[in-house]
């Protein structure tokens, strides 16, 4: 326990919303970006951290079982990771609740497993402990429509209801959240509490961040929500809301808890010694408006406050969450495109990854921005751009593929044509298939000839 | 060595080349700066500090530095040892130090006088890093013949001339060449001999020495002092043959300073490795030598800065458009280092999870003031060694020691510690290193907590209240009180005398670019204080209805001075001006045995950025970008020395005392001994 700090990798089971590109055999964790799971970006970017104890959570033990098996294979020496599997449809904060009897240490690092990003935990470890938080969200800039037609990368539902945003507060010094309302309709009135508004004096309502899923969390205060609040589903839509509602009446929340901030304890103990030493302490600095809400309007009131911090992530840090389709073409295409250091593959001079051992035909191209896995052959006068195209795939002659993911041992006919599309494993494409903005599910066969346009195509 | 001997030596140099930041009285007696005229080329604003006995001096603008001056440092001892004696002797006869240092206004005391010759020991080593040049004998040598009385001998003129010009060893008025590096070296490579062969210091050796020391003393040095200072030898030979440390205050006046002097090394300056061996062989009694610390880091020495940055956790770009007088402090470029320091959280194994918090409050400026900071640090401690398991085939008393000093290193390149958090720091060491080896390792444990637990109570809380219960004894009904910035000592005496009714006004006093004051006139307000508000630059005026001024402090050095937030010094200037008493608050863990004249040799320098930038109007931000500018640099101080003749009286755990007492509570209560 690096830090007293513990890891929890939150890995997701089977996504509805990731269908059909997910299965029992390939979970939300497993799905190939740039030819390598998912999770993987994560656990690397934890490594990086120095973060070397990991608990992953799946949903579903056949789920579990796969990401268990991938990541022992893949990480044997180098992390040390166990696998917790939970029953599906619990939600986040189900899965922290099922596994919160691991947890022993002072605070909690909650990581999504569909994460891709570059951003130093360490920064938002370091922004928690700094504050004495209670929760630390770290918040990135929502990603702006990228090349691709449709709008926020933060979801088809969300593109289709265009007046849904994260609404999200933050106090002037923007270190604190005040608010927060993740899919907000805007037309419907913004409930802002009193207390909050008035005590922190101003507020900056946001739109144009998103919340990235890694939390840090006071582990006594986490434990101690989760069991009082039975109904609570999701981290993301109850408990953080509910922590930030609740941050200035915290009474009930930090009863039996031994460390609070300075002011919390310290008011408990009425002793005047310890009066005059949180009077030091409150001396120290600029006050929060937390502090000064303590001290209320007579300084003698006894009111308990918690902090809920945010660590905004840079404009030049790369942050995005794969909980979509559409995020995924996003997230494929920056991976190997303009946040290419996450990859982890060197890229050539051509700006593109050729495996070795793939064969290209003769007058066939591919641009930059592209990636061509192990193993796989293309025919003659194929056209490949921005695309990533899995191991073992057999591609005809005058195939073009752009803007496409193609997992592997995909077999894909003679004049093709897939622009914005993904293909999954084994899927079979016979010879002049035109397909734009569609997704084939493992093992589909689409047939000869046939034109299909923002379809989802799977086996029954 | 007796230190006496080596204190005042830097009291020699008459022309202050250096730009004096914070406040001086301008009590530089005029004929010094008529019959020896500035050097044009060096030091052009001295002429301007001593006419106009009131006005206030505000900044002496030194010759830049070169490299030669760099190299010049490092001579510096070779002037030391031989003067020592007559400087004292000048300092004993009478009150011509007192010409450029912060001289009273009202008739000096004699204790001042003798504290005044202390403060030179102080100011040494600035002095001597100009005063190596070569035309700088000259200089010296008019100055000093301009002397009737010959408080300022020749013989020191000489001394200075001989060490820069390489042992040009001519009469009072040479015109000593510019010094060569390796000649200095050379020089200083003899003293260092001379010194190694005098090692040890026994009582029995003392009266060699002194003739030894005698032999190396120009010729022309003039008969009566001499004679003065070889009385002033046997005594301190004397003395020494008692081998007790004691006896130094009781043997004689001219001893009696110079025990006081002993901690001179203390401050810091270039004076580095020579002047530390010296310091430590001066002392007879072996645990004395422990005493000497460390010469604190020179940031303009490059080579060492470099070896510090490779050890540091925390990064460290050099600021570089510096101020050319405070090169020596450490300044970064402040906007990368907590971002830096963050992403690097999990990687910092060796800190323990409570300092490390600890160390990001300070970058960030979430904790600041010395008893918070002093606080915050003593808990994190706590927690530590609450956390600490010894090492196998490791002994607590040696491994924690390191431990904590790995810790304090952190902190350090967090921000770097100030002179409370370096007393507890010092505290903690010695009852570690007090611990009985027989006892159990979760004994120790215990102990050290409850140590610290102590410490904060007794030392900070309980010194604080008694405190409070003093200064208001001061407070009247129709006071108007003056404070400045946001000392908790200060606010706690004013609530307090709140709370017994008594009727007064407060005029809280603030600065940018923290605006500390704020925080203070909002809890004060909150309480029912009557209370006016207003900036420094108004203070002036503000200060016409005053009638106390209560400050805090940072820490209160031997020789009265207080080291506090920066504008304190002007505050308490502008109090005595107007005949308003200024009453400094402070804890007696927070006083220090050094000794210090001006703000530059030690002081801590903020994220110039700040003061460029204006709080909450983004729009003004004509300096954006500024550290491209070659010809701009911002300075921003944290602190300042303000002497003690601007103190009416301080305020401490033993009672209100007169800024003379200090050294007297340094020296009776200081002892780690007594702190528990």
């Amino acid at each position: 326990m690096i830090m007293d700090f513990q890891v929890v990798v939150l890995a997701g089971g089977v996504s509805k919303k990731l269908l059909p590109l997910v299965s029992k055999e390939i979970p939300n964790a497993l799905l190939p970006v740039a030819n390598r799971p998912v999770i993987s970006y994560v656990l690397e970017l934890l490594e990086l951290s120095n973060l070397k104890d990991l608990i992953v959570v799946v949903e579903g033990e056949d789920a579990a079982l796969h990401v268990g098996g991938w990541i022992s294979a893949a990480y044997a020496d180098r992390l040390h990771v166990e696998v917790a599997a939970v029953p599906e449809d619990v939600g986040t904060a189900g899965a922290i609740r099922a596994i919160a009897h691991h947890l022993t240490a002072k605070d909690i690092l909650v990581v999504s497993g569909d994460l891709v990003s570059d951003v130093p935990l360490g920064a938002v470890a370091a922004t928690h402990r700094r504050h004495d938080a209670v929760v630390t969200a770290m918040l990135c800039s929502a990603p702006v429509s990228g090349p691709s037609e449709s709008g926020s990368s933060g979801g088809k539902d969300k593109t289709k209801k265009p007046g849904r945003y994260n609404l999200i507060g933050l106090d002037p010094t923007q270190q604190f959240l005040l608010h927060i309302a993740t899919g907000a309709e805007v037309e419907k009135d913004l409930r802002v509490q009193k207390s909050i508004l008035r005590a922190a004096g101003q507020i900056e309502i946001r739109a144009d961040l998103m919340d990235a899923h890694l939390y840090a969390f006071k582990r006594s205060v986490l434990q101690e929500v989760l069991d009082q609040k039975g109904t609570f589903h999701s981290l993301k839509h109850d408990v953080l809301p509910y922590l930030v509602r609740s941050q200035l009446k915290s009474e009930a929340l930090l009863n039996g808890i031994s460390q609070v901030e300075e002011n919390g304890t310290e008011k408990i103990i009425a002793q005047s010694s310890q009066q005059m030493l949180s009077q030091i302490l409150a001396n120290a600095s600029e006050q929060t408006f937390h502090q000064r809400y303590v001290l209320g309007p007579n300084g003698t009131s006894f009111r308990k406050t918690h902090k809920c911090c945010v660590y905004i992530a840079g404009s030049n840090k790369y942050c995005a969450r794969l909980n979509s389709i559409q995020a995924y073409s996003d997230i494929n295409r920056d991976v190997i495109g303009e946040a290419n250091h996450l990859s982890g593959y060197s890229f050539s001079a051509h700006n593109n990854i050729i495996h070795p051992s793939a064969e290209l035909g003769a007058k066939t191209t591919v641009g930059p921005h592209c990636m061509l896995g192990e193993g796989s052959q293309m025919g003659d006068k194929c056209s490949v751009k921005r695309s990533v195209i899995g191991r073992h795939c057999r591609i005809g002659a005058n195939v073009k593929v752009v803007n496409s993911v193609v997992m592997n041992h995909v077999t894909i006919g003679d004049c093709c044509s897939i622009q914005g599309s993904v293909i999954c494993s084994n899927v079979q494409l016979q010879e002049r298939a035109v397909l734009k903005d569609c997704q084939v599910g493992a093992g589909f066969v689409v047939a000869a000839g046939s034109e299909c346009k923002g379809e989802i195509l799977a086996k029954k | 060595m007796d230190p006496s001997r080596r204190a005042p030596r830097s009291a020699i140099d008459p022309v202050p080349k250096f730009r004096q930041v914070g406040f001086f009285t301008p009590g530089a007696p005029p004929e010094r700066s008529q019959s020896g005229p500035p050097d044009p080329t060096h030091s052009p604003p001295v002429s301007d500090v001593s006419p106009s006995a009131n006005s206030l001096s505000p900044v002496m603008i030194p010759p830049p530095r070169h490299l030669s001056d760099n190299l010049a440092i490092h001579a510096r001892p070779t002037l030391a040892s031989p003067l020592r004696a007559e400087s004292l002797a000048a300092g004993g006869g009478g009150s011509s130090f007192g010409d450029f240092f912060p001289a009273p206004m009202s008739p000096a005391t004699q204790a001042s006088s003798s504290y005044s010759s202390r403060m030179a020991a102080g100011e040494g080593s600035f002095f001597d890093r100009h005063g190596v040049r070569g035309d700088k004998g000259n200089n010296n040598g008019k100055v000093a013949s301009s002397f009737p009385r010959g408080g300022f001998d020749l013989t020191a003129m000489k001394k200075v001339s001989g060490g820069g010009g390489g042992g040009g060893s001519g009469a009072g008025v040479p015109a000593s060449e510019l010094t060569t590096v390796s000649v200095v070296n050379d020089s200083l490579a003899i003293h260092e001999k001379e010194k190694a062969n005098r090692g040890g210091g026994s009582a029995v050796e003392a009266k060699d020495q002194s003739t030894g020391s005698k032999q190396q003393k120009p010729k022309t040095t003039k008969a009566e002092r001499r004679a003065l200072q070889e009385s002033q030898r046997a005594a301190k030979a004397a003395a020494k043959a008692e081998g007790n440390k004691a006896s130094g205050t009781a043997t004689s006046a001219n001893a009696k300073p110079a025990k006081a002097v002993k901690p001179t090394p203390k401050v810091d300056n270039a004076a580095v490795a020579a002047s530390e061996k010296k310091g430590g062989d001066c002392p007879p009694e072996k645990d004395r030598k422990k005493d000497v610390p460390q010469p604190r880091m020179q940031y303009d020495d490059k080579s060492r800065v470099e070896k510090a940055k490779r050890r540091a956790m925390v990064k460290q770009t050099e600021a570089r458009n510096r101020v050319e007088l405070f090169r020596h402090l450490p300044q970064y470029e402040h906007g990368s280092q907590l971002p830096d320091l963050e992403s690097k959280f999990f990687h910092l194994d060796p800190v323990h999870p409570t300092v490390y918090k600890v160390g990001l409050q300070y970058l960030s400026g979430d904790i600041c003031g010395a008893n918070a900071r002093c606080i915050a640090m003593l808990q994190a401690f706590q927690e530590a060694i609450k956390d600490y398991r010894v090492p196998p085939e490791k002994t607590l008393v040696r491994d924690l020691t390191a431990k904590i000093g790995s810790y304090v290193s952190f902190l350090n390149e967090c921000r770097p510690i100030s002179i409370s958090m370096g007393n507890a720091i010092r505290f903690l060491k010695s009852r570690i290193a007090k611990l009985p080896l027989t006892v159990s390792e979760s004994e120790a444990k215990v102990s050290l907590q409850s140590d610290i637990e102590r410490f904060i109570s007794e030392k900070i809380i309980l010194a604080n209240k008694v405190i409070v219960k003093h200064a208001v004894t001061k407070i009247r009904d129709g006071d108007v009180l003056l404070t400045y910035g946001s000392s908790s000592a200060v606010e706690m005496i004013l609530l307090h005398a709140h709370e017994l009714g008594k009727q007064f006004r407060v005029v809280v006093v603030d600065s940018r670019p923290k605006l500390r004051g704020q925080i203070l006139l909002r809890r004060l307000l909150e309480k029912g204080l009557n209370c006016e508000y207003t900036h420094i630059n108004a203070v002036s005026y503000i200060m016409h209805e005053v009638t106390r001024v209560f400050l805090g402090a940072s820490s209160v050095l031997s020789n009265g001075t207080v080291y506090s937030r920066v504008g304190t010094a002007c505050v308490a200037m502008v109090a005595h001006e107007f005949r308003v008493p200024v009453i400094v608050c402070c804890e007696a863990y927070k006083f220090h045995e050094r000794v210090q004249l001006d703000s530059i040799c030690s002081n801590e320098l903020g994220d110039p950025d700040i003061i460029s930038n204006v709080r909450g109007r983004e729009g003004v931000n004509y300096l954006d970008g500024w550290a491209n500018v070659e010809n701009l640099q911002l300075l921003n101080l944290i602190y300042d020395a303000t002497p003690s003749d601007y103190v009416s009286m301080i305020v401490t755990d033993y009672g209100m005392v007169p800024p003379t007492s200090v050294p007297v509570i340094v020296r009776e209560y200081g002892r780690e001994q007594v702190w528990i």
